[in-house]
């Protein structure tokens, strides 16, 4: 169950990003192209995409399960860090580059656009290569590699 | 700044936004999890075992979106201009940079932001204001990028 649960969730949510238009990179850079020619309408995604699920954080956070019966695993961090804003400014050099995301580069490829999957498996690279830079981090520092299990299931 | 009233969406905008944060809001409210892409595709790279499988299914769920989508609609054709050097280039930041910075527009952007999160609003004006920054040098200093 919580697998469909999850697939449905990654459908709807490819769904409203075509249905918005994000899943097209030259509309994402026409929404990063604040000096020039703007197209505002990523901002508007973003305020519908909150405003919906500010309802349903808003529930779950007085949840101590999910409706399923999972552990709620909601980020603990409060830590505004250097890692936190490197990552995000490299994250955004990238994202103005090709006028990709995460998500968007997913919906793409099953579009069966060629360039979206080179996006994906450089993207993937990047993950693999930040996972190797950290396990590589601990293991000098000599600390314990304290695995994080799932709770949920 | 001008407006480019002729590639403004307002009504499809809010509405697949409100697709994305009813996707989010069934994430956590059935699977108790945040709809991030960058941090579900990152999970799958990590230590923890019994945690994949949801991972796989949601990813599963975003690449089978356009299937679902040509049942209704023709499906649009998304305009891509980088080239592959800038593909590439941007994939590693992208990938790199949203584990550094745990999360995208996704994690950070919608469920940070809908969860008045201190830490997500300083890292989606982070990614905002870089990627407005990138955009600026390489369309109008550089004029690499085509309008």
């Amino acid at each position: 169950m919580p697998v469909f649960t999850s697939l449905l969730a990654g459908l709807v949510f490819g769904i409203g990003l075509m249905v918005s238009g994000m899943a097209n990179p030259a509309k994402v850079l026409g929404f990063l192209d604040l000096f020039g020619r703007w197209d505002p309408s990523l901002a508007l995604v973003m305020g519908g995409a909150v405003a919906v699920a500010s309802a349903g954080f808003f529930m779950a956070r007085r949840r101590a399960v999910s409706l399923l019966g999972a552990a709620m695993r909601l980020p603990t961090s409060r830590q505004i860090d250097r890692r936190l804003v490197a990552g995000s400014v490299l994250f955004g050099i990238g994202w103005g580059m090709a006028g990709f995301c995460p998500g968007p580069a997913l919906v793409a490829l099953g579009m069966g656009q060629g360039k979206a999957g080179l996006f994906v498996a450089a993207m993937l690279a990047g993950m693999a290569l930040f996972e190797l830079i950290e396990r590589r981090g601990r293991t000098r520092s000599g600390q314990q590699t304290t695995l994080q299990q799932p709770t949920g299931r | 700044m001008t407006i480019d009233w002729s590639h403004f969406t307002p009504w499809t905008a809010l509405a697949g936004g409100a697709l994305i944060g009813l996707a989010a809001a069934l994430l956590v409210l059935l699977n108790g999890r945040i709809a991030g892409i960058s941090g579900v595709l990152g999970g799958l790279f990590g230590p923890a075992r019994g945690d994949i499988a949801w991972r796989v299914a949601f990813v599963l769920g975003l690449v089978a979106a356009p299937l679902a989508y040509g049942l209704f609609q023709p499906l649009p054709a998304p305009q891509i201009d980088a080239d592959t050097a800038a593909l590439v280039a941007a994939g590693l930041l992208v990938g790199v940079g949203t584990r550094y910075g745990a999360g995208c527009t996704s994690g950070h952007g919608v469920c940070g932001l809908s969860r008045l999160s201190p830490r997500s609003l300083v890292a989606t004006g982070c990614f905002m204001g870089a990627g407005f920054a990138t955009v600026f040098v390489l369309r109008h200093l550089l004029r690499l990028q085509g309008a």
